[in-house]
């Protein structure tokens, strides 16, 4: 302690200049106007005057950079920019001392920017650019904590997951556009019976919507979900409950109008849905991490959502828009909310903490109305969008009895879940904690779950301003038709009503038995199959396949692999000259008294390069052939390539003579017949080849332009020099780079082995 | 001339070629010399060989007929350079991975090969 | 190599071979030359100076750091472009201030511009990096001959 005492005070002090600085709150600025800028679209768009932006990108192939701020866009844009705007405040925070919250910051922002170009986006390839862009910062952002083995694969797991999705998403794009003859989504949903009459229309849905629920985490891709908590609890909050993993969700509402209303459709989204919402709100039992359990509660949301696009109409739309909004403002307040638990407490597992409602009062009273939302108690939002989807479940044409079955049952399990989330933590008698004394965290961590929960009450209480805000439009952009009826609190007594008292009774008794549920589930949960294990299965095979492929190919034989390049070379040649029409050329064979000097020195120099055992002979030699090329190029008119190559010619012979004092002597080269059969059929085809392309015809336009214009554009008369400095000015700007990064890499090469060898001694 | 250009390049190129197989660090700096030479008398003859009238406009005159082609020679010339350049990285490299790996046998600097022992 | 002929002979030639090579690259324009040739031809005479009299007269008679005067050289390829940029709106277009064109068709005036400059930055880049290998692989090799015995 005493010897790290200076170091300790040097690093604290870095850290806290680091953190302190008020550019932290940057990003959360950024976010809250962008807010602002949104909302004032606001009004414009619920009278369906709707904003649109298009920009020219590769018109030869249709695509264009474009957006369109329908219903459905602004309110992703202002959820996206709202609650990023409070987890950046949060984030702030929650790194405070951290000098990684930069980093953290520039990933969130850059999410943001994916997310909100991903929602607004009218083109498909747009779409598709910043669906990408959202799948790459989520891969960073899961792997934030990159020193640990668990951030890393799960960082992977997500992005193969969705990264797979997307490319299938990425062709079923392709096939609609090509289908339909424009990227514009707008155009693609005015042309939704086209498309569902294709007979293409299988294989566009099946790829769109393995896009959308490996990305919205629907089974049998459901796992990266819980693995991507590995995040740190502000991104978990942004990407992983409110915003990235509901661009599935989001693309298959804004292909509603496209995609939907086929047996196809229903039979896949309702059955899918279904079921991943029960497995995830069965699995959110047997966690005890608070954090992994609102996880899995996440997964049963969108399978919710899943589930109510399948089931399709205005009512199944509006239900899904309005617990779209009601999931993410409860989960965004609940996963931050947990990370202020922790920062309390030290712990967020339920079995670790209780009773901290006396010392985190604040916190406790954030995660109440959060989690009354979330149980979809009244007067909370969170009613009003349980009982709208049971009213549109109960109004299925789809099975409607067995739909409604399985939504109260998830939403029961949801009820008991919350009921964990709320209770356990911060009623019964207080335990040690991991924190000795457990205290509310700091006002920038708590304004923002403060402002998401206060939402939920206020939505609730207040429904039609949501309604005319967010909702009407939502559904207008995605059901095409205005929203049946009005959001409100009370409807009075009804299927619906007595289908939440039901809810909350199985609710209740699920609470009371949730050990027992526990203890069955953890006892069960080795015996029964994960899908998981059929991605780990297959990354296995994956790694072995590539393994012994690398064997077989990469066998560590540098002659093998150049034999293989250079038969390579030649069989491309050679097929390219017997497949061509090329015939045999009819140039003027006469060979004159200095061309058979030339040759004579070249092919004698080539000779003895080859069977020479002495290396100062070789590099001798080697000056000869450059030499004798020298002479080629002065017969022939090329001054300045001859003085090029003969400075070159005498460089070479230098260095070569530094480097080879060093160099080991090695003796001539070995005659090896196999070698000689690949050189000689390559250098047969470059004769060959040469000789024919010599033998047609010359198109010299470009010559002759320079020719023309050497002198009176240009002002110079060595035209080669001309096209050097002045017409290919860029080329050869290129190439100084070229040389000066070549004398940077050999020097690095050079010296830094110089240095180790110092280093060493 | 140009059957003995052609005759020179597919020399060049496999004797080139054949010394590159050798394995052997000196005998391959060697051989892509060649095939670079090679390359750069391929390509200025493909701009077809122009007998002794170098391309330089005479003073006071604005064009010229019947000169050498001068786009391949200026391609060449940049290409000699990089060549150079590329060779002299080679070299650099090459001297290096004696140094540190001690040998000149490009096969046995395989330590990032996979199903190899490093520097057997 | 030590001999005493090279080493004479090197002093004298030095400089003879950096006029002759800077009077290549200035001609370069309108005769066989240009910053190409120009600069292969002076890192020549620097490797003469460094094979007679050793690393550290030839760094001496450099007089600035090789990888210094490549990094120049390429500063000078992008002023010149950038130049025509200033004075025509595109990049790498030939600005010559001391030409004046005559009637006639036919010209008058110093050959110096925007294009002299970038073939200059080609000159140095070329003499810059060809004379920082040479140096290190010279230092390099000088050096790790006694390490190297065992």
């Amino acid at each position: 302690m005493a010897e790290a005492g200076p170091e300790t005070v040097l690093v604290r002090k870095t850290v806290l200049s680091h953190g302190a600085g008020l550019w932290r709150f940057i990003p959360a600025l950024v976010a809250a106007a962008a807010t602002l800028w949104f909302a004032q679209f606001i009004g414009p768009v619920s009278h369906g005057d709707i904003p649109e932006y298009v920009a020219s990108w590769v018109p030869q192939l249709g695509i264009s950079f474009a957006f369109r701020l329908d219903g459905l866009a602004l309110a992703f844009a202002l959820l996206i920019c709202g609650i990023g705007a409070m987890v950046f405040l949060y984030a702030s925070a929650y790194f405070r001392s951290d000098r990684r919250l930069l980093s953290l910051q520039l990933s969130l922002m850059a999410f943001a920017v994916s997310m909100v170009g991903l929602t607004t986006a009218d083109d498909a390839i747009t779409l598709f650019i910043f669906w990408e862009g959202t799948t790459v910062t989520s891969f960073l952002l899961i792997g934030f904590d990159h020193e640990k083995e668990k951030s890393r694969r799960a960082a992977i797991q997500a992005l193969i997951i969705t990264g797979a999705g997307g490319l299938a998403l990425f062709a079923g794009l392709l096939v609609m556009g090509s289908l339909v003859g424009s990227f514009r989504l707008s155009e693609m949903n005015l042309a939704g019976d086209v498309i569902r009459a294709s007979p293409l229309y299988p294989v566009i849905f099946t790829l769109v919507i393995l896009g959308c629920f490996t990305k919205s985490a629907q089974w049998p891709f459901h796992f990266w979900l819980p693995g991507a908590m590995a995040a740190p609890t502000p991104v978990s909050a942004y990407l992983h409950s409110a915003t990235m993993v509901k661009a599935g969700v989001f693309l298959m509402a804004r292909f509603t109008p496209a995609l939907s209303g086929t047996d196809l459709w229903t039979w896949t989204l309702v059955p899918v849905g279904a079921f991943t919402m029960i497995l995830a709100s069965v699995w959110a039992m047997r966690q005890t991490d608070l954090k992994l359990m609102l996880a899995f509660t996440t997964v049963m949301g969108l399978s919710m959502m899943t589930m109510l696009l399948g089931i399709g109409g205005p009512y199944a739309v509006a239900a899904a828009m309005t617990f779209l909004l009601v999931h993410a403002f409860y989960k965004a307040g609940l996963f931050l909310s947990v990370g202020m638990i922790e920062k309390g407490s030290g712990s967020r597992d339920y079995t670790e903490i209780s009773g901290l409602a006396r010392a985190m009062p604040h916190t406790a009273t954030v995660v109440m109305l959060a989690a009354l939302s979330m149980a979809g108690m009244i007067p909370f939002f969170g009613f009003i969008g349980k009982e709208l989807i049971y009213e549109s479940t109960a109004h299925a044409h789809f099975a409607p009895q067995a739909v409604t079955a399985a939504a109260i049952l998830a939403n029961a399990l949801m009820f008991a879940c919350s009921g964990m989330v709320a209770i356990r933590p911060f009623f019964f008698r207080p335990r040690a904690c991991p924190k000795d004394k457990p205290a509310d965290p700091g006002w920038a961590l708590w304004l923002g779950p403060t402002i998401l929960a206060a939402l939920g009450l206020l939505c609730g209480l207040f429904p039609s301003a949501v309604e005319h805000v967010l909702v009407a439009p939502m559904v207008q952009a995605v059901a095409g038709e205005g929203l049946p009826g009005h959001l409100a609190l009370w409807h009075g007594p009804g299927l619906p009503l007595y289908l939440s008292l039901a809810t909350f009774a199985l609710g209740f008794v699920l609470y009371l038995l949730l050990d027992a549920i526990h203890t069955g589930l953890a006892a069960a949960e080795p015996k029964l199959p994960r899908t998981e294990s059929w991605y780990d299965g297959f990354m296995r095979g994956l790694g072995k396949v590539a393994r012994r492929t690398s064997v077989l190919v990469q066998n560590g034989n540098m002659t093998s692999y150049l034999r293989r390049t250079f038969l390579a070379l030649a069989a491309v040649i050679w097929i390219a000259l017997l497949a061509g029409t090329a015939s045999w050329p009819g140039f003027r064979l006469s060979v004159e008294a200095i061309d058979w000097a030339i040759f004579t020195i070249i092919t004698a120099s080539i000779v003895v390069v080859l069977r020479t055992a002495s290396r100062l002979t070789g590099i001798t030699a080697l000056g000869g052939i450059g030499s004798g090329i020298a002479i080629i190029f002065v017969i022939y008119g090329a001054t300045d390539v001859a003085m090029t190559q003969l400075f070159v010619e005498i460089l070479v012979v230098i260095f070569m003579a530094i480097a080879m004092v060093r160099l080991p002597r090695t003796g001539g080269v070995p005659f090896v017949p196999l070698n000689a059969v690949v050189a000689g059929i390559l250098g047969v085809a470059v004769s060959v080849t040469l000789l024919m392309v010599l033998g047609t015809g010359l198109d010299l336009s470009l010559t002759e332009f320079f020719e023309e214009n050497s002198a009176p554009v240009a002002l110079g008369h060595n035209i080669v020099n001309v096209i050097l400095v002045d017409f290919r000015g860029l080329d050869t700007m290129g190439e100084t780079a070229v040389i000066a990064i070549a004398a940077i890499a050999a020097y690095a090469v050079l010296m830094a082995g110089r240095k180790r060898a110092r280093g060493g001694e | 001339m140009e059957i003995m250009i052609a005759l020179l390049a597919g020399f060049l190129v496999a004797a080139g070629a054949y010394l590159m197989m050798s394995g052997k660090t000196l005998p391959y700096l060697f051989g892509l010399t060649m095939i670079s030479n090679a390359a750069n008398l391929i390509i200025f003859a493909s701009g077809r060989l122009t007998f002794g009238k170098p391309p330089l406009i005479p003073e006071g005159a604005h064009s010229i007929e019947g000169a050498s082609n001068a786009l391949p020679q200026a391609l060449i010339l940049t290409a000699i350079v990089i060549g150079f350049g590329l060779l002299v990285f080679a070299l650099a490299l090459a001297y290096r991975s004696y140094y540190v790996l001690g040998t000149t046998k490009m096969d046995h600097m395989n330590a990032s090969e996979p199903g190899t022992e490093v520097g057997s | 190599m030590n001999s005493l002929i090279l080493r004479t002979a090197s002093r004298l030639l030095l400089p003879l071979i950096l006029v002759l090579s800077v009077f290549v690259f200035w001609r370069g324009h309108n005769e066989p030359g240009g910053g190409f040739i120009g600069g292969l031809l002076a890192a020549i005479a620097f490797a003469l100076v460094e094979k007679a009299q050793g690393l550290e007269a030839a760094r001496k008679a450099l007089h600035f750091r090789p990888q210094s005067i490549a990094a120049v050289g390429l500063g000078c390829t992008v002023l010149g472009g950038l130049w025509g940029a200033f004075a025509y709106g595109y990049f790498l277009k030939g600005v010559w201030p001391l030409i004046e064109k005559l009637p006639d068709g036919s010209k008058t005036g110093l050959p110096f511009g925007s294009i002299m400059l970038f073939d200059f930055g080609v000159f140095l880049v070329v003499l810059g990096g060809v004379c920082g290998i040479l140096f290190a692989l010279e230092d390099v090799v000088a050096n790790e001959r006694d390490d190297k015995e065992d």
